[in-house]
């Protein structure tokens, strides 16, 4: 073991500290600063002679200039291994529960727990036999969690084709106990253990190919899996203003998305917003395997109180846990509540750096961290051939509720759909508030191509409409004008619109979204025959009223068929034959 | 004895430098100058050079003064003694009672640990029907007042305080001038609310960076009540000050601006304040009501941007009413499911015919003819905004919910207002139209 390096503190600017130190640092290596009995934890971000500056994951509040630092030379990593679903963790991997029994109503600085518990055992059932050529992330066995096989993997920094040597029988072995024991080429013997850390600002790379995204996400949002689609592996992003409904569309993607695994990291946002997940999570069973939804969810959350460089780490942790899961062939979706707010951390601490500032006083670097952290997205093939998959989601917050903003601007470059929300809709209480109008995504939807497409149209043709009128009066306007500018309210209020507090409303699933977008379909299609404005208006918001109560009917019960029946008839009625 | 130095090498803005050794990071310090004693802060060391933010102000400061660290963060007195009090933005009195000292707690403590807080869930009655029925304020919510210079939110803070049924108000003023000031006290005093109150107050008379510390001092205090079992309600007015002086330091501290000149850290600095509202699992609340001034009305502006994006909502105060539009409750579907089982209908279908009567407002003024539908709507606009939205209505939410479907039934039939029928016939008043 080397001598221990160490530093002393020379200045103190907010949450970045300046320390001299003697013999050697490297960058992005993690330190620790003693103040008395505490222990706070930093990271190297800057090298200048022998001074390197860092960003000190806590209060820097009573630091004295002269205080020593404790170098580590190790970058800063989470713990990758069973027992992270259900969790509730910070952003540097501190479980919160756990914090909360030990120091209280408060977050203590400098106190670190183990993100998973040493002396918890786990049931190991190996699958590798002694003799086995291994590589990187090949499975080495399974251990129990929750409802998913954890693989326990060959750990994901090792090179080349390993030998097993030996490997423990099936039993109860705890994190500590080596399970398999690897040797490489040279004939070094690495040991195997259920849990293996992993730097958090390199992608974990350990699989054959990365394939292109391509079957559908379904998060039973009709907006989003009929018009604007997300894949799986893919990146999209939530752009809004404040009030606009961007924290609750993620909480109901986060319930209702088909994924195995739900990573949300809550970044720099409220408290009171994780509290609710954290606090209904345990009682909502997911449909899919009648398990509570905690259970297949890991939150990562540091809410705008907490330490800022925390924040800027937060949404790494968080990515990193989403590609372990990956690595055992799952499908995961990253939920990142605001990206924003990230961003921000990283602009407070370029500030502090004194580096030229860019737009807005944002580094110049924004647009390329941004990038390779939705690069970190994508559906892969595992070396055995199976396949899993990290999608993003990100929220931005953009100042003043406007798109030309960098951190918007950065993060369509990179993204492969925009849900953009507007003023106007939630306003108007439309939700989800994301505007069709503005909004687009590059992946394809489950629903026929041509009926997407002629959805599209009349919406655009139902807002061109709308303008017109608001110039000439409904006067001016002609009737086959005026259908198609009905065509489109209804096409939105029974379709686009969801009723987030209605049990049936608020979910749908791509069967039915199929078979109601084709219902509307021909609707849109129909040419109908009215006598005047009046009655085509009556007429539309009668058949909007009976395609909500057909909204909140079970899927293909006795009430939904019967509305069904009668939308039917009172489409026969008029239409043209 | 803590060292005194008297070696201040440089003195920019409010911010002074003075070289001294082992000071920590964010402590507090008293420098002596021939006007009196002022308090400061350290905000950057570096090696013997100790920047500190002098909360009076720099001028009349000599390179001579005298710096005394006091080796510890920011301390106010907290407990019962603080009850009916008035201090000023350093926590020194204002009011003739003596100087307290006693339980001693640092102010900008560390943050609440999130699995320690609870889902709101508790309804705070206001007496305000356009709070009460359509946005509803709840316990540990945040909340700020958007309005602008002129608007009486210092007048609907201090309603909500006395009618609100709290244990302990805290008034933290900033840039408060001398008249609102005078105006809350007597007002408290008048309802018999002064003796659970405790004022921190800054006016706009006093140096701007005083302002700085009320909110900590405001809260931390609030804190150490809640965690006795106490329900606070927190009065911050008016926080845009805040933000001006947040500007100030750190323009005179050579930060990069990031928008209209404000710092980068806006957002966390408004949210470490505002993330103290909390209802502790085991413990009280806290409950934030801030005024939020907007310049030139523009919410897009800095300050009302960050706040709208860290708060629970907002109330959009505009031409002496709360606006039904732009004004939101985040937290109100917490509460407001369990009143009465009429709260969401009436909420609902009020605001939407109060829309369509903002519509028919529009085409009246272009001069379109009114059609009989559109004669109702004004009819019913006019009686909303009389009974419902003027300040002045001071009625239980009950009364009010009676109220809404006295004026609907009185304007329109039942199919008319789009409500369901098995509400209606719980609820229509038998008198009315049908």
């Amino acid at each position: 073991m080397a001598l221990k390096r160490k530093g002393n503190i020379t200045r103190i600017n907010g949450n970045m500290v300046t320390v001299a130190f003697k013999d050697f640092v490297v960058q992005n290596e993690v330190a620790y600063i003693i103040h008395g009995e505490e222990r706070l934890k930093s990271e190297i971000i800057r090298v200048r002679g022998k001074n390197a500056e860092m960003q000190v994951y806590e209060s820097t509040s009573g630091l004295k200039v002269g205080e020593e630092v404790d170098l580590t030379g190790e970058l800063l990593s989470v713990e990758l291994g069973p027992g992270l679903l259900g969790q509730i963790f910070d952003g540097l991997q501190n479980p919160l529960p756990q914090l909360a029994e030990q120091c209280g109503f408060f977050l203590k600085r400098g106190v670190y727990l183990e993100a998973l518990p040493d002396e918890v055992k786990w049931d190991f059932i190996a699958s590798a036999k002694k003799g086995d050529n291994v590589r990187a992330a090949d499975k080495l066995g399974f251990v129990q969690e929750k409802i998913f096989k954890h693989f326990i993997m060959v750990p994901f920094g090792l090179e080349g084709v390993l030998e097993v040597i030996s490997i423990v029988e099936n039993g109860k072995y705890n994190m500590k106990e080596p399970i398999a024991k690897l040797k490489d080429r040279n004939g070094n013997i690495h040991e195997a253990y259920l849990e293996q850390s992993w730097p958090v600002k390199i992608p974990i790379r350990a699989y054959s190919e990365k394939l292109k995204p391509q079957e559908p996400l379904v998060t039973k949002m009709r907006l989003i899996d009929s018009l604007f689609p997300v894949a799986l592996g893919g990146t999209y992003c939530i752009p809004g203003p404040f009030g606009a409904g961007k924290t609750v569309l993620q909480q109901l993607t986060s319930r209702h998305a088909e994924v195995d695994i739900v990573i949300i990291a809550a970044c720099g946002e409220r408290a009171g917003e994780v509290v609710e997940t954290l606090r209904t999570f345990p009682e909502i069973s997911d449909p899919k395997t009648g398990k509570p939804l905690i259970d297949r969810t890991v939150i990562i959350c540091n809410t705008s109180s907490m330490p800022v460089a925390a924040r800027e780490s937060s949404v790494y942790t968080a990515v990193t846990i989403a590609e372990y899961y990956r690595q055992m062939g799952l499908n995961v979706l990253l939920l990142a509540d605001s990206t924003s707010r990230w961003a921000q951390a990283m602009r407070e601490m370029s500030g502090r750096l004194e580096e030229i500032p860019g737009e807005e006083a944002f580094p110049a670097y924004l647009e390329s961290r941004i990038a390779s952290f939705y690069e970190r997205a994508g559906i892969v093939k595992l070396n055995d051939g199976s396949t899993g998959s990290v999608t993003i989601g990100g929220t931005v917050s953009p100042a003043g509720g406007n798109f030309e903003e960098p951190v918007t601007q950065g993060t369509l470059k990179v993204v492969g759909a925009f849900h953009g929300l507007s003023r106007e809709r939630s306003d108007a209480r439309k939700y989800p508030a994301i505007d069709p109008l503005l909004s687009w995504s590059k992946y394809k939807s489950f629903i026929d191509e041509t009926q997407v497409k002629r959805g599209h149209d009349i919406l655009r043709k139902s807002h061109n409409v709308s303008q017109m009128m608001k110039v000439i009066g409904e006067e001016g306007t002609s009737l086959s004008d005026y259908v198609d500018y009905l065509k489109g309210e209804f096409f939105d209020f029974v379709y686009l619109q969801q009723n987030a507090f209605d049990e049936v409303d608020q979910s749908t699933t791509s069967e039915r979204q199929i078979y109601i977008f084709n219902f509307i379909y021909n609707i849109l299609e129909a040419e109908f025959n009215f006598e005047d404005k009046n009655k085509a208006l009556h007429f539309f918001q009668k058949l909007g009223q009976q395609f909500r109560g057909l909204n909140s009917a079970k899927w293909k019960d006795k009430e939904f068929e019967k509305i069904e029946k009668e939308i039917s008839s009172l489409i026969m009625e008029k239409s043209n034959e | 004895m803590n060292k005194v130095y008297t070696d201040i090498i440089q003195i920019a803005g409010d911010v002074i430098t003075v070289e001294a050794e082992g000071v920590g990071y964010m402590d507090i310090a008293e420098i002596t100058t021939r006007f009196g004693v002022s308090i400061a802060q350290v905000i950057q060391l570096n090696g013997k050079r100790v920047s500190l933010q002098v909360f009076a102000g720099s001028r009349g400061v000599s390179t001579e003064d005298k710096v005394r660290f006091l080796g510890c963060p920011m301390r106010v007195a907290s407990g019962g003694n603080l009850l009916g009090r008035i201090f000023n933005g350093s926590g020194m009195p204002l009011d003739k009672g003596p100087v307290l000292s006693e339980n001693l707690i640092d102010i900008g403590g560390p943050p609440v640990n999130p699995s320690k807080r609870i889902i709101p869930n508790k309804m705070i009655r206001t007496g305000i029907p356009m709070i009460d029925v359509f946005n509803s304020l709840v316990v540990s919510q945040k909340l700020p007042i958007f309005s602008i210079a002129g608007e009486p939110y210092n007048e609907l803070l201090a309603r909500v305080a006395i009618q609100a049924e709290v244990d302990i108000i805290i008034l933290g003023g900033m840039g408060l001038k001398n008249d609102d000031y005078l105006f809350f006290r007597d007002t408290l005093e008048e309802h018999g609310a002064l003796s659970r109150s405790i004022f921190f107050i800054h006016t706009a008379a006093d140096p701007t960076v005083e302002c700085l510390l009320v909110p900590d001092i405001s809260l931390a205090v609030a804190e150490n009540f809640a965690l006795q079992n106490k329900r606070v309600l927190v009065l911050l007015t008016d926080m845009t000050n805040f933000s001006d002086s947040l500007k100030e330091i750190a323009i005179t501290m050579e930060q990069v601006p990031s928008n209209r000149g404000y710092p980068g850290d806006l957002y966390s600095q408004l949210a470490s304040r505002y993330e103290k509202a909390v209802d502790f699992d085991t413990a009280g609340s806290i409950t934030i009501l801030a005024a939020t001034t907007m310049p030139g009305d523009d919410v897009t502006h800095p300050v009302p941007d960050n706040t709208g994006y860290i708060t629970e909502g907002q109330f959009y105060l505009k031409n002496k009413v709360i606006e039904p539009f732009g004004s939101l409750s985040r937290l109100k579907q917490q509460v407001n499911g369990k009143t009465r089982d009429d709260h969401r209908t009436i909420m609902d279908m009020m605001i939407q015919l109060f829309a369509s009567y903002r519509e028919t407002l529009e085409k009246q003024a272009m001069g379109f003819q009114m059609s009989p539908w559109d004669k109702k709507l004004l009819q019913y606009g006019t009686r909303f905004e009389k009974d419902m939205m003027s300040l002045e209505v001071n009625i239980p939410l009950e009364k009010a919910l009676d109220l809404g479907w006295e004026i609907m039934a009185a304007c329109f039939t039942p199919e008319e207002t789009g409500i369901k029928p098995s509400m209606i016939k719980k609820y229509w008043p038998k008198n009315g139209k049908d």
